[in-house]
């Protein structure tokens, strides 16, 4: 039996175990998150949103207090994730920001490919985007590992 | 002009008693439901980030996704502004308004 996912040890550490195909996807697409963040791309304003619903000063003032920490705090998540996409053992930190990594991945792409409640129940072999859609259901199962091992 | 001396303070003092309450009257934070965040995921961050039991933060989470939005903290403007972005830090669509 082949088992994947991620365990808490007895130690407080947590057992990861993916093949190596998985964690090469792991290991390539946070880099391409981090350039578009540093691009300031348009397409991740989910990834920041404003904080008044109507209010346009206010959010930038807002912006102006908080942004460089938000941003600092998901491209340290996504930096971290890319450098133990291989590690066999994680610390609660590191597994902490595979969490964090794994959650603006999942919100840029989610929000590219329009998910909805819908998504999650059928999988459409045939729809173009297909491949990106697989993608974002495997990144939600590695969420969901992470999850469960923190909350164990 | 005797009754005009005495009406005019009155009235500055029921303005200032008005804006008193205004800035008095505590900001909400609202957590907004959304189709990415995974339902355990939000539950753990409600724990996380406010201390909540289980049962509060799940009940929470639970609103958030039949209601489309709850509730989940309030206090001065700037309590609701840090905990609004200690929401976005984890990925929660949050925005905080005066109750």
């Amino acid at each position: 039996m082949l088992l994947r996912g991620i365990d808490r040890r007895r130690d407080g550490t947590f057992r990861v175990r993916l093949p190596r195909s998985e964690r090469e996807v792991l290991a390539a697409i946070p880099g391409q998150l981090r350039e578009a963040i540093a691009a300031d791309d348009p397409s991740l304003f989910r990834l920041f949103p404003p904080a008044f619903a109507d209010d346009d000063e206010a959010n930038e003032e807002y912006a102006g207090l908080v942004g460089s920490g938000l941003v600092e705090g998901k491209v340290l998540a996504l930096a971290e994730l890319e450098r133990t996409a291989f590690a066999e053992q994680l610390t609660e930190d590191e597994l902490r920001c595979w969490l964090g990594g794994l959650e603006s991945l999942r919100l840029v792409l989610g929000t590219q490919l329009g998910v909805t409640e819908e998504t999650y129940v059928g999988f459409d072999e045939h729809d173009p985007d297909a491949p990106r859609v697989a993608l974002f259901h495997w990144l939600t199962w590695l969420q969901e590992e992470a999850i469960q091992a923190l909350s164990s | 002009m005797s009754t005009q001396v005495v009406e005019a303070p009155t009235h500055v003092e029921e303005i200032d008693e008005e804006a008193t309450r205004h800035e008095d009257r505590p900001w909400v934070v609202i957590v907004w439901n959304d189709p990415i965040n995974l339902m355990s995921y939000v539950t753990l961050v409600f724990k996380q980030l406010f201390g909540y039991s289980q049962a509060k933060a799940t009940k929470l989470m639970l609103q958030v996704h039949n209601e489309g939005k709850a509730v989940v903290s309030s206090g001065t403007r700037e309590k609701a502004e840090l905990d609004v972005s200690r929401l976005h830090a984890h990925g929660l669509w949050a925005t905080m308004q005066q109750d």
